[in-house]
């Protein structure tokens, strides 16, 4: 469909019916605003939605689903629009929910330590409103200044720390829903719940092919008594993956533990100056964080064991500006990536961690063999790889040769057991590869779950499980900064 | 019936059930003992071939678990798949369904490692730990069983062998069924095996024990405890029927951190409280017989539903023990207790706005009496969904789950 053209057919006949339901100004149909939605964080991939709703109350949610439902158009839910699998990406003739405007932090429960949220609050809203009281949410995703509880709950988002943490899912106790059918269900509460099939825990991280969450309560965490950041740097990636496996197979469970290789640090270095230790082949960041008696010892050992490891310095950190000071490049080096090459893919893959090693080398070789740069760049704890395939677009063919790259470093992945998708989702991007790491009856069952609840197939259809129409398509290209950092609305790494 | 014939021969031995065999009462015409997934895979393909009724078992501990089955005619034994895979280096282990839990436990301890859950129950399998799905007290630092499961390999009602998840702890691909197999008592699929991810062994443990002589005292101690940094790996309530209660607080760390941690809980506590270094005997464990309800209620509720099954319970001696700080409770029913005194307590719990009460062991006069099991279920027409896409003919445990699910 041509993007200039007015939504037509099925969606276009609901447009009335949409502006009872969210008001004149809660439904978008003008061309030009329409495509301000048009992708996601992975802008690759865009369609422009046929109508975009933007409700304000989960009953307007309720109703919009059921008039898609009753007229066997799809939707699409959106939270802010930061994901990077394409989980997003608009229906060209269905409806673009979105929940933006439903970011009241209903209640902040300190005696029963939890949080009830609407789905469109950001996720730092929710640790902004905690912390007075001395709690925070756990999971920060690196888009958590914007990134929407709903998201996250859709996405089942982890972050930095889910090393020690966990993901959203290891968080939320409580979800009202709106199913495809567009009934409201409330799930769980601010109790542990026990009741019947754990259908909240089914819910997240099913990119919103199952309903729309229109109210979360999520448990809060103690802020920790003390927190250290501490900052190694190697002179090659062998031995700061050793650190890793001696910090890990010591007991020591660090709340984050994250690597960079060269290219890596060289880009931040360029891009902020992060003043990184000269001549670092790899740089681990750990956090420790507790009570603060843990914490010391924690400490002591860790710096002992990366010395051992082959760290020619060590720096700790324990006050905010400079534990900041430390992020600061592993923090940039996404953005900071995109300054030294035209464009690139983030690739987003998992590994046991004992297998980094032998995978680090053969992307090294891969990398070799093809010419293509690759920067490294990771969450080394749990083995959670973000390669950072680098091209020219200008140049003909380059993007196909880092596609072939990026797919190769997927491969790389499942060959020893890991996966394609640590924490971007599958979205659209990856619903292809679904079968390199599912049989064909594992992904039959994963169907039959959602057809049980979508059995209309209406519910972010094409999304996370591979379809014909669907694969055949590219993977993501990035290409420079994205948008929101740009704009220094968010941070990704 | 047919079954018998050329399904021994293919990894999985049969036999006729016995009264041993009994679920509910209902004695099974045939049990089968797969020797792996792929033999559990064939014999649940023939028994859906002939409409066949089916229930697991693995340790049997919990066969009295769940409501009543409709329908009993093969019994799946699955103690033959029991198997180890420890990955240490990964903190990773993905366990055959019929391993022993004790047999897993002791693997792991002789590398430093543990899957971070108390069972609840001793003498079961890995598989019915996870079908029966509760958890005992050590929880708050490292999650639920649900929270440690990575990835599930399960049988189908229809034979087919379907995986979800997988070996590592970070993974988003694909819908995370495992949640749902997790205390779902076998009636969505047969857990064949399971992949948990695991912690390291903590170096110190100790356990503050302070006796709590009224619900007044054991509120102010949870708050107390709530205000401080200490990260406790357990904050357990036992509620005698008769006598004072206590609160247990388990801490655990590096031998220097958890003593100063230690004294901070004592003097958080005040008055007489005794400090171990080993767990007490029998930790998590809930009782064997007697109905036994699972009290679920808002954290900071918990003393207050404690004291009120309590008073529910009148003279009945309703035992109630729990994570007091995850507002997990159970109460326990001393056996014979009759179903008038059950359903007086789970109707006084479940008229309280925010509190659940769900029966996960009732003695057979309380079956027999009609108790609802499980009270009003939110979500229960798209569990019903979710059943029948999974299990269409539901021949899987029918009637042991919410809802006659």
């Amino acid at each position: 469909m041509s993007e200039t053209e007015a939504p037509r057919t099925a969606v276009a006949a609901l447009v009335p019916r949409l502006r009872e339901i969210c008001g004149e100004d809660g439904v978008l149909t003008d061309t030009s605003r329409r495509r301000t939605y048009e992708s996601d964080g992975l802008p690759h991939h865009h369609a422009l939605p046929g109508v975009v709703v933007l409700p304000t109350t989960a009953d307007q949610v309720a109703a919009v689903v059921r008039l898609c439902a009753g007229n066997g158009v799809p939707f699409v839910p959106r939270g802010a629009g930061t994901g990077l699998s394409a989980g997003a990406l608009p229906h060209a003739e269905g409806v673009l929910l979105v929940t933006s405007r439903m970011r009241r932090v209903i209640e902040i429960d300190v005696e029963n330590e939890c949080a009830v949220v609407e789905p469109g609050v950001a996720n730092l809203d929710v640790t902004r409103a905690a912390a007075p009281y001395g709690y925070y949410y756990a999971p920060d995703p690196s888009s958590q200044q914007v990134c929407s509880v709903g998201g996250n709950v859709a996405e089942n988002s982890g972050g930095a720390h889910c090393l020690k943490y966990g993901f959203t899912v290891n968080h939320v106790r409580g979800l009202d829903i709106v199913t495809p059918s567009g009934e409201q269900v409330r799930l769980g509460g601010k109790g542990p719940g026990a009741h019947g099939y754990d259908l909240i825990g089914a819910f997240i991280g099913s990119e919103g092919t199952l309903g729309v969450a229109t109210r979360v309560t999520v448990g809060l965490t103690r802020s920790p008594e003390r927190t250290v950041t501490l900052l190694s740097a190697f002179t090659s990636m062998d031995a700061g993956g050793r650190a890793v496996s001696s910090i890990i197979s010591a007991g020591v469970l660090p709340s984050a533990v994250e690597m960079m290789d060269a290219l890596a640090i060289e880009a931040a270095e360029r891009a902020v100056a992060c003043d990184y230790p000269a001549g670092a082949a790899a740089v681990l960041v750990v956090e420790l964080d507790g009570p603060a008696v843990e914490v010391d010892a924690q400490l002591a050992e860790v710096t002992r064991l990366c010395s051992e490891a082959g760290a020619f310095e060590t720096r700790t950190a324990s006050g905010a500006d400079e534990r900041a000071r430390i992020w600061k490049g592993r923090k940039s080096a996404f953005a900071a990536v995109g300054r030294i090459s035209p464009s690139y893919i983030v690739q987003d893959g998992v590994v046991p961690r004992t297998a980094l090693p032998e995978v680090l080398r053969r992307i090294t070789e891969l990398s070799a063999a093809t010419g293509i740069r690759v920067a490294n760049v990771f969450h080394a704890g749990d083995g959670n790889l973000h390669p950072l395939v680098l091209f020219d677009d200008a140049e003909p063919g380059a993007a196909e040769r880092a596609e072939e790259v990026s797919g190769a470093i997927l491969d790389l992945c499942i060959e020893h057991g890991g996966s394609i998708t640590g924490e971007h989702g599958v979205g659209v991007d990856k619903a292809c590869k679904m079968p390199r790491m599912y049989g064909p009856d594992d992904l039959a069952t994963f169907d039959l779950f959602r057809r049980a609840l979508d059995p209309d197939g209406i519910a972010n259809p094409d999304k996370l499980l591979p379809t014909p129409r669907l694969c055949g398509e590219r993977p993501g290209v990035r290409k420079g900064v994205h948008p929101l950092v740009e704009a220094g609305r968010a941070e990704q790494f | 019936m047919t079954l018998v014939e050329g399904l021994d021969a293919e990894g999985c031995a049969l036999r006729e059930g016995t009264g041993a065999d009994a679920v509910g009462g209902l004695v099974p015409a045939r049990v089968a003992l797969p020797s792996d997934t792929r033999a559990l895979g064939r014999v649940m393909s023939a028994a859906a071939g002939e409409g066949l009724t089916v229930v697991a078992r693995g340790g049997g501990t919990a066969m009295d678990w769940g409501g009543l089955p409709r329908g009993l005619d093969l019994l799946v034994d699955t103690t033959g798949l029991s198997w180890i895979e420890h990955i240490a280096g990964d903190l990773v282990v993905e366990v055959g369904a019929g391993t022993p839990v004790a047999e897993l436990f002791e693997v792991l301890a002789a590398a430093g490692q543990r899957l971070s859950v108390d069972p609840v129950r001793a003498g079961g399998t890995v598989g019915g730990m996870v079908a029966t799905g509760v958890s005992g007290p050590r929880r708050l630092l490292n999650g639920a069983l649900r929270d440690l499961v990575i990835g599930m390999t399960v049988v189908r009602a229809d034979g087919v062998v379907a995986r979800s998840g997988g070996r590592v702890v970070k993974n988003v691909a694909g819908y995370d069924l495992a949640k749902l197999h997790t205390g779902g008592l076998g009636t969505l699929g047969v857990v064949a095996s399971v992949a948990f991810r695991l912690h390291p062994v903590p170096r110190a443990l100790r356990v503050v024990t302070r006796p709590v002589p009224s619900g007044a005292h054991a509120e102010r101690m949870l708050t107390v405890l709530r205000r401080s940094t200490v990260t406790p790996s357990a904050v357990e309530l036992d509620w005698p029927p008769e006598g004072p209660g206590s609160l247990r607080v388990v801490l655990e760390g590096t031998p220097e951190g958890v003593e100063a941690r230690v004294t901070e809980v004592v003097e958080a506590l005040g008055g007489e409280s005794a400090v171990a270094d080993t767990l007490p005997e029998g930790w998590g464990l809930l009782p064997v017989e007697g109905t036994l309800a699972l009290v679920s209620v808002p954290p900071a509720e918990s003393v207050r539903a404690a004291t009120r099954v309590g008073e529910l319970a009148a003279d009945a001696d309703v035992r109630v023990s729990g994570s007091a700080r995850s507002g997990t409770l159970y109460a326990s029913f001393p056996p014979g207790t009759g179903a008038v005194g059950v359903e007086t307590v789970l109707g006084g719990v479940r008229s309280t706005p925010g509190w659940s009460a769900t029966l996960l062991r009732a003695e057979p006069h309380v079956h027999a009496a009609g108790t609802d099991l499980w009270g009003e279920v939110p979500g229960l027409p798209l569990m019903r969904a979710v059943k029948d896409s999974l299990d269409p003919d539901h021949r899987l445990a029918p009637g042991r789950f919410a809802g006659g699910i």
